[in-house]
């Protein structure tokens, strides 16, 4: 593509369908405790 | 659903659903404009006739092709056909707890929002028995997670470093039995660490928090000792001395708290960074419109642009071979959390709780206190269960303004706390901090741009 270039090769809707295991930290554990974000938080299952 | 806007010379696009950011040319950003929830197969009439004239039916041939690829592939205006997992929105096992093991401190930070450390319940420490049963409860209630997470809060929590060591033991004492695996956590103000606590915490803390708001002049303005004097110059050098015998694979933030007081707060981040710190957090102050040194409305621009320039000198920084962690700016677009984790939300009251020294449970830190949403208690066993569905049900599709919102899968729907606080329902967003959130999020993601070339 010429007029679009695309930064990533995410799919959030596969990882929907196998994701939701729950062992990844619970988000307020991190660093804040007082406000939510999870885009910053890590998989516990990347690189397995 | 798609986000687009302009920052630091980018034009991007996001495509909510399905997690795809794009970079555009001019012509086909002004494009979608013309383009309400698809790119239709015949280029829209309106659209055709502002364009073709000034950029020639060529270009726009082929930007709209482009536009129509991206669609088919599933990254343009990509279908929100996530009802199908509502079924993993119920209740979850807990897995994460903030045990509150000192409701007392040695500082008075103005801004507390444990009410100077206490809660407003009276200064407490939590015995070693209430201490055990909350990681018997934990254990418990955990069904068949594996990774554990506690984090040892307060008030300050080295006011009570005998019971956090006993409680560390314990819990890896029934590790093995259990099939579990602990992760500890720690949050303090630094004023009582001393070699054999910062030995401790490097080796059994996962993550430690240690806060400090940044300046001298700024530290010292908020975070006082209950005599009024500051706290920096005391504890900058243990922070230094914690990080620098931390190994290098194991966590820690430094983080800090900004207030109207210091609206320039980027100064304060990079003198973190000067002081040797890579992993830096700092905050805006959750606190009542009306006390002075709270962010409100009217200062939305200032940290707008405050954070606009935070975001650049980090851009910089990185180029130069020198760059940090700001915790609200990380991101990783390919690889971030699964689509389930980004819908749940912050898991308050569901599958993380907090526990007092009293061995109350509430649905979070932040709810301590408020007496209205105790959910049982460690020592008599009791956990209210339809209040910990309420909890679950609070995720991304049961809140309103967030299922139309663009940011909904980099923030999963807010505080819950603050949405009690500040709009009295769990489920409704709170409008400050969702501006704070969106414009955190856009400078995340035009670093990440940034990066890229
Ligand atoms: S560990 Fe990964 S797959 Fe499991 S819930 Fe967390 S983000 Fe999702
Ligand atoms: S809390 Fe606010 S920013 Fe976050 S998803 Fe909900 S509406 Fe959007
Ligand atoms: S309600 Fe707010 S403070 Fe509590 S866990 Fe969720 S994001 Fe954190």
């Amino acid at each position: 593509m010429k007029q679009i270039k695309t930064l990533n090769t995410v799919n959030l809707k596969e990882s929907a369908v196998k994701g939701g295991c729950g062992e990844c930290q619970a988000s307020c554990q991190s660093a804040c405790k007082t406000s939510c974000t999870v885009a910053n938080q890590k998989c516990e299952r990347n690189g397995k | 659903m798609i986000h687009k806007y302009e920052l630091n010379g980018y034009r991007i696009v996001t495509d909510t659903n399905s997690g795809a950011v794009h970079l555009f040319e001019e012509l086909p950003y002004r494009m979608l404009d013309y383009l309400e929830d698809k790119v239709p197969a015949e280029l829209p009439e309106a659209l055709a006739s502002a364009l073709v004239p000034e950029y020639g039916a060529e270009a726009v041939q082929e930007a709209y092709g482009e536009l129509r690829e991206l669609q088919e592939q599933g990254m343009l205006f990509a279908e929100d056909d996530y009802a199908q997992f509502a079924g993993m929105m119920k209740g979850s096992p807990v897995k994460a707890m903030c045990l509150n093991i000192a409701h007392d401190c040695n500082l008075r930070c103005e801004y507390c929002f444990a009410a100077k450390g206490d809660f407003g319940r009276g200064r407490m420490l939590m015995p070693l028995e209430v201490g055990k049963k909350a990681i018997d409860f934990l254990i418990e209630r955990s069904a068949g997670r594996h990774n554990l997470e506690v984090d040892f809060f307060g008030g300050e929590p080295l006011m009570n470093f005998e019971v956090v060591k006993q409680v560390v033991a314990y819990a890896r004492s029934r590790e093995k039995e259990c099939n579990k695996n602990f992760r500890f956590t720690i949050t303090t103000n630094g004023i009582l660490l001393t070699d054999d606590k910062i030995d401790f915490i490097n080796r059994e803390m996962s993550n430690v928090v240690l806060s400090l708001d940044g300046r001298k002049e700024v530290n010292d303005r908020l975070r006082v000792r209950v005599d009024g004097t500051g706290s920096y110059d005391a504890i900058v050098p243990r922070y230094q001395k914690l990080v620098a015998q931390r190994g290098k694979d194991r966590d820690y933030y430094v983080r800090g708290t900004f207030t109207k007081y210091n609206l320039d707060f980027t100064n304060d981040v990079l003198h973190m960074a000067d002081l040797g710190f890579d992993e830096i957090s700092i905050e805006p102050v959750v606190s009542d419109e009306k006390l002075d040194y709270s962010i409100k409305e009217e200062d939305l621009p200032a940290v707008f642009a405050e954070y606009e320039r935070l975001a650049k000198v980090l851009i910089q920084r990185k180029k130069e071979g020198r760059g940090f962690h700001f915790f609200h700016f990380m991101i990783d677009l390919n690889q971030g959390p699964c689509a389930i984790k980004r819908l749940r939300g912050c898991g308050c009251g569901n599958e993380y709780v907090a526990v007092t020294p009293e061995g109350d449970i509430f649905p979070c830190h932040q709810f301590v206190g408020d007496d209205r949403w105790k959910m049982g208690n460690v020592l008599d066993g009791t956990f209210d269960l339809q209040e910990k569905e309420q909890f679950a049900a609070s995720n991304v599709y049961g809140k309103e303004d967030c299922r139309h919102c663009w940011a909904k899968f980099y923030c999963s729907g807010g505080c819950n706390a603050n949405s009690w606080q500040y709009e009295g329902d769990i489920l409704k967003s709170h409008r400050i901090s969702c501006e704070l959130e969106k414009k955190r999020l856009e400078c995340a993601i035009m670093i990440q741009a940034a990066l890229a070339e």
